[in-house]
């Protein structure tokens, strides 16, 4: 117990430096000083335009976004009861970049800034829907698990198809770098516009706690100690489709985040699923934000996109799991 | 309400999965303050019955408890009268001995509440009485098999529930430990006065620990009542199509199959044989 305080403390506080390091890294490398004064405006012009328009945002999103895609790994691992379960598992990461996908090839954002975000949302819904009512008619973990690989490779297959019936080189362009996933060049408007899903979502992850525990003895012991599964897979669904929806929206396709966090928490609050939660989005916030300084000092001459970075680093990780874990998997 | 006092009593519950009928209309009670066995070869529907009653299968039929019926399966209500030990030790993820046994207290806590003083206090006291406070402080999930069967019964008993479904309490305990949970589920019967239903094997120990016995066969309560009445019953040998023979070492009663039967000895009328 008294360990915890300690470690909450020491995620934050790798968070602000990170996000700190955010601020001051770039292409016109600022000092700590600068970067304070700038935030708060009253330092040279130039800096503060910098840090409050293009920095801040960049730094606010990746705490945003790390925080939805840690926590909805966390939850989603506790549901599935699998530390290999991930977001994009199920179909739901790949739906919403097909929501966005569509909205590039209709030229939507013309229209209204929210568009994008807002088809991202819906294709995140739509998918999440369709699994509940599998979910419903079909109980069972690995029903959820299959039907979510099945709907992931259907939104990749359209998603291929809107890029293959790109209707010019622009929009094919545009679309192809926002799939790699990227938090840059965003503004305040994003950043407000993910909040309220941000927030509602992650309410609803937080309130599976102890349904999250109870299941760690099985769905059926889980049942008999009083948790309703048809209503905790629900909101698990529901909260991730909201909180995954909107953080791929503005950020494309971050991978694998929500697969590495937990797994690196879990040791640190004693493999408890509802000790993970919170630890997970703070840990996700820290390591997008880390990762995305990272993609801008690497000494490349175009700036390497976030999610190609941490699915590079990603990927063997899952890997690696795997053959940890083939033993035990069923 | 049939003529039991207080207790659980089942009245023509029956379940079907995937159109077979696995349990076909049990009727039986278990009354508090006694150790109510469920016997009968594999496949006799017991676990089918004790997860019905436990409200993890639909069910035809009623149960009550007390004379009141149960609150909704799934609720926590329902969870803070029955507790249930499955067949089986699932457990997921490497939480040590003493969370997996705080689980047992989730009934009683509400959604935002942590543990008080009174629910680390059953906790406690279940480790003690399993014999797990020793490894209380390691993963269960790398407890030896009647390590972990303990703690699984510990997670049941910290939740003080009115009735204990217990399937199979003591399939994966040596024979010391499977005496010791047997006393250990009596005593939760008597002086907590609990309605425990437990499903065993071995008929010796359901002989020595049960005061009640039910006999099932093909999803039917073939006969029931105090447990030296059904152990008489001719209807034992032809069930599990054995010949058993029975008696007392050191007067504590022994049942233990002599020889398997054949068809045709297990179509013919049950008889008595000698004991």
């Amino acid at each position: 117990m008294s360990a915890r305080v300690p470690f909450a403390i020491g995620l934050l506080a790798v968070g602000l430096v990170g996000a700190l390091g955010g601020l001051m890294i770039g292409y016109v490398p600022y000092g700590p000083l600068a970067v304070l004064e700038g935030l708060a405006g009253h330092g040279d012009p130039v800096v503060t335009a910098i840090v409050r328009e293009v920095r801040l945002p960049r730094t606010l999103l990746a705490l945003e976004v790390g925080a939805a895609l840690g926590l909805a790994g966390a939850a989603l691992q506790g549901l599935l009861r699998n530390p290999l379960a991930e977001p994009g598992l199920i179909g739901v990461s790949s739906s919403a970049a097909l929501g966005a996908v569509i909205a590039f090839h209709f030229g939507l954002m013309a229209w209204a800034d929210w568009a994008l975000p807002a088809t991202a949302i819906l294709g995140a819904a739509t998918t999440t829907l369709i699994l509940l009512m599998i979910a419903r008619r079909a109980p069972g973990t690995l029903t959820l698990i299959l039907s979510g690989i099945a709907l992931s490779s259907l939104a990749g297959a359209l998603t291929s198809l809107a890029l293959n019936l790109a209707p010019n080189p622009y929009a094919l362009n545009e679309m192809v770098l926002w799939l790699m996933g990227s938090i840059k060049d965003r503004s305040m408007n994003e950043v407000v516009l993910v909040l309220p899903f941000l927030i509602v979502g992650s309410g609803l992850l937080l309130a599976t706690a102890r349904g999250l525990d109870a299941l760690t003895l099985g769905e059926e012991t889980a049942q008999t100690l009083g948790v309703h599964l048809g209503r905790l897979r629900a909101l698990v669904i529901v909260g991730i489709a909201l909180v995954v929806g909107a953080a791929v929206s503005v950020s494309g396709a971050i991978g694998f985040v929500g697969l590495v966090v937990p797994h690196m928490m879990r040791p640190f609050v004693g493999h408890q699923p509802s000790r993970l939660l919170i630890p997970s989005a703070l840990g996700g916030a820290a390591l997008v934000t880390v990762a995305d300084t990272l993609a801008r000092v690497l000494p490349t001459h175009q700036e390497v996109m976030v999610g190609v970075l941490t699915a590079i680093l990603g990927a063997p990780f899952f890997l690696a799991l795997v053959l940890r874990h083939w033993r035990t998997m069923p | 309400m049939t003529g039991l006092v207080t207790g659980l009593a089942i009245e023509d519950v029956g379940v079907r999965i995937g159109g077979r009928t696995l349990v076909d209309g049990v009727t039986l009670e278990a009354p508090r303050g006694a150790v109510t066995g469920v016997i009968g070869p594999n496949g006799a529907g017991k676990s089918t019955l004790l997860r019905a009653i436990a409200g993890v299968l639909p069910h035809a039929g009623r149960v009550t408890l007390d004379g009141a019926p149960l609150p909704r399966p799934g609720s926590r209500a329902r969870a803070r009268l029955i507790g249930f030990l499955p067949q089986g030790q699932d457990v997921h993820w490497p939480v040590t001995a003493r969370r997996a046994v705080e689980l047992g207290r989730l009934p009683h806590l509400g959604p935002w509440q942590s543990l008080a003083r009174a629910d680390v206090a059953a906790v406690e006291a279940a480790l003690a009485k399993t014999d797990s406070t020793r490894f209380a402080d390691r993963p269960v999930t790398a407890l030896s098999g009647g390590e972990r069967a303990r703690v699984l019964l510990a997670r049941v008993l910290a939740a003080h529930t009115a009735v204990i479904l217990a399937d199979e309490p003591v399939a994966a305990l040596d024979p010391g430990h499977q005496l010791a949970v047997m006393e250990m589920l009596c005593d939760e019967a008597r002086a907590e006065h609990r309605a425990v239903v437990v499903v065993l094997h071995d008929l010796s120990l359901a002989a020595r620990a049960c005061e009640r016995l039910v006999l099932m066969d093909q999803g039917r309560v073939v006969t029931a009542g105090p447990a030296e009445a059904v152990l008489a019953s001719p209807w034992l040998d032809r069930v599990y199509a054995v010949r058993f023979g029975q008696g007392r070492v050191q007067a504590v009663p022994v049942v233990t199959p002599v020889r398997r039967l054949d068809v045709e000895e297990c179509r013919r009328e049950p008889q008595r044989h000698a004991s």
